[in-house]
């Protein structure tokens, strides 16, 4: 029997974070009232002509040379000629044979495994509106068109077949997006659909150099959508091999409710969009000192932080991947560094309950309300021994549900700390006094029943008592 | 003369002499429509209020002692393929027929500006496509000098306009001869600007990498002066020339000597009627006598230009024109069942035959698997083409030839025979895939027909061509004879 492998290519689209749009002045803001953010040029009204936002191409070769790409000193935009309702001109500017960049890659880790994934080319083109059924797209009695979206500036990023399995094509996309957003020109929200994902897929028996019959998956919305389609779709083909049967060449999408993929149409009856250089836009030569200017303007990268998390503050590789994930969290982590100087303490805590909390409420670092001054700041009054590592957990969750500030939480709650011997002294005898067998039992050699008698003070002084100082105290009174 | 005859500098002398009002104007060019409309049929959309009103505050203003553009108050018509805001633009299409633009393209504004006075939009050849002004959806327009025959086209409205007094100066586009060939034919000024010259912005696109707005007037004076108001940098166009447009007028000098006038065989060989090439003949005299060096030269890919404009022209088109689509406006058919059913007949109820012929032929040319043998092929055919020009310009500051093989013919001739009618553009279309700047003018008659004189310049050598043409004017009347 046979052994099958998959080959997984990825083109993602990726909204560029510009003011306006790719070949007019109108703004690009999501969520305006329907054609709203219109002109007679996103319009394609008879008569109008584009210009090109210089900001588009700069951002486009901004992430090209992020994505390790050549950029091209000569490149065009060309026409792709279909007929849809929400494309205005049924012609959509893009660029064919001559991209802005090409020939670049990112590096990804799978379960302790670094591999390289080819970046094949980037490239620009402009977004098409929007249609608004009623219903079903079958259903609906008519079906509204919003404009908004037409000429709103995205770059389609083409990577190699160069994934084998979900969880490589997951961990690329992820590479992808960290990428993109440290450098700035998006902030690929894929809920937003600044951030659209369509996978190549086809399988092959292990050996065989020729791919075998590839199906596109379309549009998936998330990193969980993406895992799970291409996990089925390789099962699905892989069967379909397995039984003899044939792969149909054609678009398929993820039906999420039902966890199948469906298919949408034929590649048979496939589009020959008759590419041909856009006669409206003059070729585009790229000066070669733009682009040193751009490239030196380049953020540090995630794979670079990543080392220098490492090296600099000391991490381990798990935490330092995990904190350069997004620009935002590794600012985050970094500002937090600066003001406490315990890297891994603070790595504890962000990646730990900081993570949880985001986790159960929903929110990303963007908006969370412990700012990383406040965070610093609880850390200090733990350091200090203000509060204990128990109370600090419950300051802390105060302070994200509400925001505040570390010392007024416990100065409200009064969660101060007890170090005052005199104090645990009254309580230590109480407990001992409440509990005879265990103090016997640790007489008799029992190391642990200290343990419970520690927590019975902690109980009784409402976790405020500093932890050293009770067991301190207690191994005195009753080593006597 | 008539006032509606008078040229634009003319009536501005009477303007500013305050021998006469621009409503007086106004009114005397809409007299002479409501005269003639009937036989020539050059407006799709007259614009008597607006045009009226306008020209009243062109009035008020100089009474009040306001400093005012040259064009102040000439009545100028535009070619129905250019946007008027809240003008109806149709350019002939049934499918355009209601389409009234929210906005104005970048010559109008310009014309605003200069405070001309437009009165309407002139009928053309369905989206610009065609020679002969028969191809519009609503009605053919006829040649003044001979009702039966037609006025050229595709900006046969503009041209018949000038000529029969409907209009002082008027706006046409030339994509492949569409305002030279129609001056030709009706014995008025038409020139068609370098590439770039003059914003595309608002102009219905036919052909983009060839299309160009130009002026058609009475006289080359008149010419220079529409140029004046049309061309100049426009940012909403990537195509336009980052380029300081001189003062036309400053060219119209009448000394030519020395300057060198190259005559391309290709432009009075085979094919060119003799009639139409003894006009030529006797313009090349004029030029020669005046002082001018006139010797002959080669072009010797013009044979090539008819095939590669056939299939550059229609290969833009077809992408240009895929908008028309019944979504969003202009005609949509009705009783459609689907989408696709509806796209598909909108666009075989709204297209007419010529320009449903020249969307299949660019859909053709630009199809995977005919694309390098077709589009490719033309596209350095193109490069060919203007290599030639290159030549010629190192050597001659100028190039002479008709303006047409023939004189215009009648109407109803060509109609059946699309290739036929092609050839009519032979000695045109050369020029718009060079890009380079051309003139038509008068040059005597044949047959009682006019005939045009072409000249041809360098990239932004329009001051090369005004001054020879305005040479040849100066010394000729072939621009003062009327129709009857
Ligand atoms: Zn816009």
């Amino acid at each position: 029997m046979a052994q099958y492998e998959a080959v997984i290519g990825l083109e993602v689209h990726v909204e560029l974070k510009t003011n306006t749009k790719i070949f007019c002045s109108s703004s690009t803001e999501f969520g305006a009232d329907p054609n709203h953010h219109v002109c007679p040029v996103c319009l394609g009204l008879p008569g109008v002509l584009p210009v090109v936002n210089k900001k588009v191409v700069e951002y486009a070769i901004k992430a090209g040379l992020a994505l390790n790409c050549q950029i091209a000193s000569f490149s065009k935009f060309d026409r792709k000629n279909y007929y849809y309702p929400d494309l205005p001109k049924n012609y959509q500017i893009s660029q064919y044979d001559l991209p802005i960049a090409e020939h670049g890659h990112l590096e990804i880790n799978v379960d302790g495994a670094d591999k390289r994934i080819g970046i094949t080319r980037v490239h620009m083109e402009e977004d098409a509106g929007k249609l608004v059924h009623q219903g079903t797209i079958s259903t609906t009695p008519f079906s509204l068109v919003d404009y908004n979206r037409t000429g709103v500036p995205l770059i389609e990023i083409v990577s190699e077949p160069d994934m084998a399995s979900a969880d490589e094509a997951v961990a690329y996309l992820e590479k992808l997006k960290a990428i993109i957003q440290y450098t700035g020109v998006s902030d690929c929200k894929m809920q937003e659909g600044s951030l659209r994902c369509d996978a190549n897929i086809s399988v092959r028996p292990v050996g065989q150099i020729e791919l075998g019959t590839k199906a596109e998956l379309k549009n998936m919305n998330s990193f969980k959508a993406l895992h799970k389609a291409i996990t089925y779709e390789i099962e699905r083909q892989t069967e379909l091999v397995e039984d003899g049967a044939k792969v149909i060449q054609e678009t398929r999408t993820w039906d999420e409710a039902g966890g199948v993929t469906l298919s949408l149409r034929s590649k048979e009856e496939a589009h020959d969009y008759r590419y041909f250089p856009d006669p409206d836009l003059p070729p585009l030569v790229i000066d070669r000192k733009w682009v040193d200017d751009i490239a030196a303007g380049l953020p540090e990268l995630p794979d670079e932080r990543r080392k220098r998390f490492v090296n600099a503050h000391g991490l381990p590789e798990y935490d330092a991947a995990v904190l350069t994930a997004t620009r935002e969290l590794a600012d985050y982590y970094e500002e937090c560094v600066r003001l406490f100087a315990n890297p891994k303490l603070v790595s504890n805590w962000v990646m730990g309950d900081l993570a949880k909390m985001m986790n159960a409420s929903g929110r990303e670092i963007g908006d969370i309300r412990i700012s990383p001054g406040k965070l610093a700041k609880m850390l200090q009054l733990l350091d200090k021994g203000t509060i204990s590592g128990k109370i600090a957990k419950t300051v802390f969750e105060e302070m994200f549900n509400t925001g505040k500030d570390p010392d007024k939480v416990v100065e409200e709650k009064g969660l101060v700390q007890i170090s005052d011997t005199g104090l645990i002294d009254k309580v230590v005898e109480e407990v001992i006094a409440a509990n005879p067998k265990s103090a016997e039992d640790y007489r008799a050699g029992k190391e642990k029943a200290i343990g419970f008698l520690v927590g019975q003070v902690m109980k009784s002084t409402k976790g405020k008592a500093n932890p050293g100082v009770v067991n301190k105290l207690l191994k005195e009174k009753l080593d006597q | 003369m008539p006032l509606y005859y008078s040229t634009a500098h003319q009536l501005h002398d009477m303007l500013v002499s305050k021998e006469i009002s621009a409503e007086e104007i106004t009114r005397a060019v809409f007299n002479r429509i409501e005269q003639v409309e009937d036989r020539i049929r050059a407006y799709i959309t007259l614009t008597k209020d607006q045009a009226i009103s306008s020209a009243r505050s062109v009035d008020k203003a100089r009474a009040a002692g306001e400093e005012l553009p040259p064009l102040a108050g000439i009545p100028v018509a535009v070619k129905d393929n250019m946007c008027t805001q809240g003008v109806r633009t149709t350019c002939a299409s049934k499918i355009l027929y209601n389409y009234i633009p929210p906005y104005n393209a970048a010559v109008l504004e310009r014309l605003n500006e200069a405070r001309a006075v437009i009165i309407g939009k002139t009928n053309l050849d369905e989206f610009a496509m065609g020679s002969s002004c028969e191809n519009s959806a609503f009605f053919a327009t006829c040649n003044p000098w001979d009702t039966d025959r037609v006025p050229g086209g595709s900006s046969g409205g503009s041209a018949a306009a000038v000529a029969v007094g409907e209009a002082v100066l008027a706006l046409g586009s030339d994509t492949g001869g569409s305002i030279r060939q129609p001056a030709s034919f009706c014995g008025v000024v038409g020139m068609k600007p370098t590439y770039g010259a003059v914003s595309r912005y608002g102009l219905v696109a036919y052909a983009s990498s060839l299309d160009q707005i130009g002026p058609f007037a009475r006289d080359v004076t008149d010419c220079a002066w529409l140029l004046n108001v049309i061309c100049g940098h426009d940012p909403k166009d990537s195509t336009s020339a980052p380029y300081d447009t001189p003062d036309y007028t400053s060219f119209l000098k009448e000394d030519i000597k020395s300057m060198k006038i190259g005559v391309p065989r290709e432009y009075m060989g085979e094919g060119i009627d003799p009639a139409v090439k003894e006009v030529i003949r006797k313009a090349i005299n004029v030029y020669s006598g005046l002082g001018a060096v006139v010797e002959e030269t080669t072009l010797p890919h013009t044979e090539y230009a008819l095939p590669a404009y056939y299939l550059i022209a229609p290969a833009e088109a077809s992408s240009n024109l895929a908008r028309y689509d019944g979504v969003r406006y202009g005609y949509r058919a009705e009783n459609a069942g689907d989408l696709a059913d509806m796209f598909m007949q909108t666009r075989s109820e709204g297209f007419g035959a010529e320009v449903k012929r020249r969307i299949m032929l660019g859909t053709y040319a630009l199809s995977a698997g005919y694309y390098d043998a077709y589009y490719n092929q033309a596209l350095k055919v193109r490069t060919l083409i203007k290599a030639d020009f290159d030549r010629a310009f190192e050597k001659f500051d100028l190039l002479l030839g008709p303006t047409s093989p023939v004189t215009a013919f009648k109407r109803g001739e060509k109609m059946d025979d699309p290739l036929q009618m092609y050839m009519v553009d032979i000695c045109t279309l050369a020029v718009n895939l060079a890009g380079i700047p051309a003139i038509s003018i008068p040059a005597g008659m044949a047959d009682k027909l006019p005939v045009g004189l072409q000249l041809m310049g360098r990239p932004f050598g329009e001051g090369d061509i005004l001054r020879a043409a305005y040479a040849f004017e100066q010394n000729t009347d072939h621009h003062c004879k009327l129709p009857e």
